[in-house]
């Protein structure tokens, strides 16, 4: 990389934490009302709409770096955010409707005493674990079964999308213990904080800023490593990684795990942050929103899709209030759009037109 | 893996013995006997379905034959079953291969290209850590000359030319230090011009690495051809010099008189 394009990117990530960080700044001290007032409302949306853009990194690690589609992206969110969701409902302790140390629908379905699989929860610490290893397990085990078996594009797709589709299912049942299709919500607390103090919005808020940095670090260690650069070759010809010495399912799986791992660490945030989580949140629909904002973002890009996950989370809050009826019309056209004008997306349009008014880049000759 | 060396008591690098593979019923390979001396550069010629492809398929780990031995005979004296092991660690044996059409990595560099092809740090903590060392960087600066490529090494390989990127893919090659180099059509889509220096990279190779070249164009097989092996039908028709080979009956029969019919 030239230091013309470390600066660009330093720029980039230095505008990008300005932004961030002046919300939290105008929620403390600017106005009330006016242009320029943050209020907790706008603070925890924001919040959510910065877990988004974790997720969506999440999936560039493995679809725009390695060139795998996970369409069950979102399953390792909620599966983060299951986790944060149950030590969060066990702080509810006896504040529940019906004043039980159980969750609230755990008395509604009768259970008589807490599973044994939820008592580990009570630890803010054994949660925390938790929130990585699990998604981490899964993407383990089911990577592992599909790379051993050689299973590759569209293939990988569909059993990713066949996975997340199933794991909604379970997750609906009452009998499988997370609250069926209700989930968890009316939280009280985080670690003795209340949820809806605005104090705690700010150190949510706070919180999802360092994870989106974190994970940009991440991505940006990664592809500075040789490890990086082996993943943006399998993406371009993985026989040839292959038939170089280097396992390359291997390298797909670890890939996979930590992508599982990040994205569940987003879906921990976004459920304190949003009150709740029920299994709609691991519907393949979801999954599939994802890829639509690495793709308006910019696929294989360091802040493209991060940026995507909010441009397009503020176009749908937007159009779901104006025109409630058209928001899936509005995606699919953004989508339609920006695979057919706009092939590097949003991060990419710069780039287009210097190149379409300065003509092209001089090529060097051989 | 790291025995004592013992003594070889045999001159091939590579033996295959009663190979047989079969598709649906198709046998692709047909009890193929195949043996390598080391340091040879031979030549595998045949017509279209002959099972040239399967056949690299097998010595590589792509595919497992359904009976037969694959064995790579080490330069320490002691024997590989080459069946049992994976693509990548066949690989790390020193028996690469370079696909017909070609595969590089489009978004990198040619210098990372040849980088990434080298013969160390190869797990997941390796690369991770992996660091340039001025060995490497001479490695890489090595092959770079031997191909050509010295002045487009920042380019992204995707920008290459056809003739280019069939040359870095052969430096890739190179880069992995193999002792047994597997080429399948290394002149397609080449120009004459190019054809005649690849043939002679080619010949420039012979001695320090085993070579085994698929090809179906005429003028470079008599350019850079040693030892042919024709197959046919999933075995070996004929093998001999190449002159001796394009006088066979049988060999015009199945291949080149197909050839020349083509032509008219």
């Amino acid at each position: 990389m030239t230091n013309k394009n470390i600066f660009k990117e330093l720029g980039a990530s230095g505008v990008i934490l300005a932004f961030l960080m002046l919300l939290p700044i105008l929620n403390m001290v600017g106005p009330d009302s006016g242009l320029f007032s943050v209020s907790a409302f706008q603070l925890s949306l924001w919040g959510k709409y910065l877990t988004f853009a974790v997720l969506a990194m999440s999936l560039n690690l493995l679809w725009g770096y390695t060139g795998l589609l996970c369409l069950c992206q979102s399953l390792f969110f909620a599966l983060g955010g299951y986790m944060m969701g149950m030590y969060l409902m066990l702080m509810i302790g006896e504040r529940g409707a019906y004043k039980s140390v159980l969750p609230d629908f755990m008395v509604f379905l009768g259970y008589q005493d807490l599973p044994i699989h939820w008592a580990p929860f009570y630890n803010f610490w054994f949660t925390s674990a938790a929130i990585l290893w699990v998604p981490g397990v899964v993407a383990l085990i089911f990577g592992y079964l599909a790379f051993r078996s050689r299973i590759r594009g569209v293939y990988f797709s569909i059993l990713t999308q066949a996975l997340t589709y199933a794991s909604c299912l379970l997750f609906y049942r009452n009998d499988f213990t997370f609250g069926g299709n209700n989930g968890f919500t009316d939280f009280k607390d985080i670690l003795g904080m209340d949820l809806n103090s605005i104090e705690t919005v700010r150190i949510l808020f706070i919180s999802s800023v360092v994870l989106l940095f974190l994970t940009y670090f991440i991505t940006s260690f990664l592809l500075k490593t040789k490890l990086g650069k082996i993943q943006q070759a399998i993406r371009d010809s993985e026989n040839r990684v292959l038939f170089s010495g280097y396992s390359t399912a291997n390298f797909k799986l670890g890939i996979f795990v930590l992508s599982a791992m990040i994205a569940g660490a987003a879906g921990a945030l976004y459920v304190p942050q949003v009150g709740g989580i029920n299994p709609s949140l691991m519907e393949a629909a979801k999954s599939l929103e994802v890829v639509v904002w690495v793709a308006v973002g910019g696929r294989g890009t360091k802040w493209g899709p991060a940026i995507g996950a909010i441009f397009v989370n503020l176009l749908k809050s937007y159009t779901t209030q104006a025109f409630p009826d058209y928001w899936l019309i509005f995606m699919g056209g953004l989508f339609v759009f920006v695979v057919l004008f706009m092939p590097q997306g949003l991060i990419g349009v710069y780039n287009q037109l210097k190149e379409k008014f300065l003509k092209k880049e001089g090529t060097v000759s051989v | 893996m790291n025995k004592p060396p013992v003594f070889r008591d045999t001159p091939f690098i590579l033996s295959v013995e009663g190979v047989t593979k079969s598709f649906d019923g198709f046998k692709a390979i047909n009890d193929l006997n195949f043996y390598l001396e080391e340091g040879e550069l031979r030549t595998v010629i045949g017509p279209n379905g002959a099972g040239k492809s399967t056949f690299m398929d097998i010595l590589t780990g792509k595919t497992n034959p359904d009976v037969g031995t694959v064995t790579f005979h080490r330069p320490d004296g002691h024997d590989v079953d080459l069946i049992k092991l994976k693509e990548y660690q066949i690989n790390r044996l020193g028996i690469g291969r370079k696909f017909q059409t070609p595969s590089i990595y489009a978004s990198h560099t040619v210098y990372d290209n040849l980088l990434l092809s080298l013969n160390r740090a190869r797990g997941i903590l390796g690369t991770l850590f992996y660091k340039l060392n001025s060995e490497d960087e001479d490695k890489i600066n090595e092959v770079l000359k031997i191909i050509n490529l010295t002045t487009s090494k920042s380019r992204p390989a995707g920008l290459l030319s056809h003739g280019q990127m069939q040359w870095l893919e052969i430096g890739m090659l190179l880069a992995q230090e193999l002792k047994i180099l597997l080429i399948d059509e290394p002149a397609a889509g080449m120009s004459d011009e190019e054809t005649v220096k690849t043939g002679e990279l080619l010949l420039s190779l012979e001695g320090k690495h085993t070579l085994i070249v698929i090809e179906h164009d005429m003028e470079f097989i008599r350019q850079i051809a040693r030892r042919v092996t024709v197959l046919h039908q999933g075995s070996v028709l004929k093998e001999g010099s190449f002159e001796n080979v394009k006088a066979d009956p049988e060999v015009i029969e199945v291949y080149l008189g197909r050839q020349t019919r083509a032509e008219i």
